[in-house]
């Protein structure tokens, strides 16, 4: 177990070196010279010159790269074009709003899901069964943009019930949560119920069955436990995908968050921002990623992921 | 796909179908009796027929502005309203449907293609080649939905042909390590022996003798990959990465209606139940092909 902890952490690192020559390329690959995006218009050719120089734009590319991962490390971005403020200082309080966006939405959907697959899965082929597949179905397939504005129709426009915009009291919370938590609760639901069906044929939950156990304790002391453990995988991919996920429902609610900036700064070419918020993205991911395999290793001891 | 009998030197035997040609019939069958896939494809086939008969038979113009009849609710006239500019909705949204279809069709086949081939050689070399081809993999798996999309598009430039490609260079990580599974569950196989002992080359073995034998799972991605990919079009469009005013792509149009979710909420209604539609309908016909080919499932 050691040792696979040992490996699956050593994997990252070719992984994250990667992704940081990804996403240092992206501003290489940019068309147009970021000195002159700086500058702007009508600028002379010194002052270009000189914030070359200030950039390190003239060192050798493999300097530049190097100078790029030894700053990101230390979780230094440099300053954003358009305000000229230390990137991390634009970030931080946005990635907070994000990740509480991701966060609270995958806690809605892991709620959601389980309840709906499970009752799904104990009651296979009933009506109630068939409503709830095909609610997820529907989830599924619902671009979550169009599901935010839909809301907002409803329960800010037409009943004036909630906030059509922002982020931060409760009222304003619940359209955005349910906007990108849906989909992950759809998935999390269809999950449960095939992972539910599957240990419910099992033999020894026919054991218990046998021994005169109580349908409720069957199902939830002993099917449960075993059934949830491919939905931590779903679980763990949701979370670092909604963190991306949120660009639309932030786009949507007018929320500031990481992916309203992501999309305000690709618009203002302000790459610094933009890079250092994809590379914070990227590497979370990288890192929900190992921890969900090394939590599945843990829960299920026959797995073997080579 | 041809229905030439496999010639493959002078020991072989007897003439049979293709290997090819034997999965494909198979898989026809096992679909025929798959309730939800055959949905899925009816509502697949009704939609393609729409957007490409759709067009010659609506009587307003997609993109042409007229003032005169701006943000009208639906009648009998505009049977899904007007847009800010006038246009009727109905109309640009036939016109979008072939648009985002075909972009999910194009970026799916795009990165399928690329996928499925670095899968195979990955799978079918394995050693080193394997270990760099998939720790690639896992880079661009690290960047999650359509955040790796819309970094492409923001260097790239907004437009229909860029999304297509970010969108399919998103898919290729999927498609790539469902096929290297499936290579390596059949490279070993007796009959891929057989081959090598015959002297097939490794292409003749890889396309004639791999590649049909893992078609079931790449057909049932690719069906899957398409919603996805609609979705991430769509959503890039919304955002003002994808297609461009006054394309009719159907995020677009959600784009454009979204600015009147006061005074004219339909606008933004119609564009969105057509893309869940179709991504339902390549949802629907995924989940029943893989029903179908899941051999758990069959009795």
């Amino acid at each position: 177990m050691f040792q696979f902890i040992v490996r699956r952490i050593l994997q990252t690192i070719p992984v994250l070196i990667g992704v940081t020559i990804l996403v240092f390329s992206l501003m290489h690959l940019t068309p147009g010279n970021p000195a002159h995006i700086i500058a702007g218009e009508g600028v002379p050719k010194e002052t270009v010159e000189q914030i070359e120089e200030r950039l390190g734009l003239n060192d050798p590319i493999p300097t530049q790269y190097f100078n790029f991962v030894t700053d990101a490390a230390m979780l230094e971005f440099g300053n954003s074009w358009r305000t000229s403020l230390p990137v991390t200082d634009e970030l931080w309080p946005k990635f907070w709003v994000t990740f509480e966006l991701a966060l609270y939405s995958t806690i809605f959907s892991i709620f959601m899901g389980l309840i709906a697959g499970i009752v799904s899965a104990v009651r296979q082929y009933t009506f109630s069964d068939i409503a709830i597949m095909l609610v997820a179905l529907f989830g599924l397939s619902m671009p979550n943009f169009w599901l935010g504005l839909m809301l907002m129709q409803w329960f800010s426009i037409n009943l004036g019930w909630l906030p059509p915009t922002g982020w931060g009291t409760p009222e304003q919370v619940i359209m955005p949560v349910v906007t990108l938590g849906t989909m992950g609760a759809a998935v999390i639901a269809r999950m449960t119920r095939s992972s539910m069906l599957d240990v419910l044929t099992q033999d020894y939950i026919r054991t218990a069955r046998a021994k005169g156990l109580k349908e409720k304790v069957v199902v939830y002391r002993h099917a449960l436990k075993n059934a949830l453990i491919p939905v931590v995988t779903v679980v763990g991919l949701q979370f670092g995908g909604l963190l991306a996920g949120s660009v639309l429902t932030e786009s949507v609610f007018a929320i500031n968050g990481m992916g309203k900036l992501i999309i305000d700064r690709i618009l203002a070419r302000d790459f610094p921002v933009v890079q250092a918020a994809v590379l914070v993205i990227a590497v979370v991911f990288v890192f929900v990623n190992m921890i969900v395999d090394i939590s599945y290793k843990f829960l299920n001891k026959r797995v073997d992921l080579d | 796909m041809s229905a030439e009998p496999a010639r493959e030197s002078n020991n072989k035997p007897e003439k049979v179908d293709s290997p090819m040609k034997r999965s494909m019939k198979e898989f026809y069958y096992k679909l025929s009796k798959n309730k939800s896939a055959l949905v899925g494809g009816y509502l697949i086939i009704i939609l393609i027929i729409i957007a490409i008969v759709g067009p010659f038979l609506t009587t307003f113009d997609p993109v042409e502005p007229d003032y005169g009849a701006k943000l009208e609710g639906p009648s009998a006239e505009h049977w899904f309203g007007t847009d800010n500019h006038g246009r009727d909705i109905f109309t640009r949204i036939i016109h979008g449907l072939s648009i985002t279809m075909t972009i999910g069709f194009f970026s799916t086949l795009l990165g399928g293609v690329t996928g499925v081939l670095v899968g195979i050689v990955s799978g079918y070399y394995g050693g080193k080649v394997d270990a760099v081809i998939m720790r690639l993999m896992d880079i661009l798996l690290a960047f999650p939905g359509i955040l790796l999309a819309l970094a492409l598009v923001s260097i790239l430039g907004a437009n229909t042909q860029n999304v297509i490609l970010a969108v399919a260079i998103s898919a290729i990580p999927t498609f790539a390590r469902i096929v290297r599974g499936s290579t390596l569950a059949t490279k070993n196989l007796e009959y891929i022996d057989a081959m090598k002992a015959l002297g097939a080359s490794d292409a003749r073995i890889i396309f004639k003798h791999i590649l049909p034998n893992i078609s079931s799972p790449i057909i049932v991605q690719a069906s899957l990959y398409i919603a996805t990919a609609v979705l991430s079009a769509s959503g890039l469009s919304f955002l003002g990465m994808g297609a461009q005013p006054p394309s009719p792509e159907l995020g677009a149009i959600l784009s454009d209606g979204r600015d009147y979710m006061w005074d004219a909420g339909h606008i933004a209604l119609f564009p969105g139940l057509v893309i869940m539609l179709i991504v339902l309908a390549f949802n629907v016909l995924g989940d029943g092909m893989r029903d179908a080919l899941d051999p758990k499932m069959n009795k």
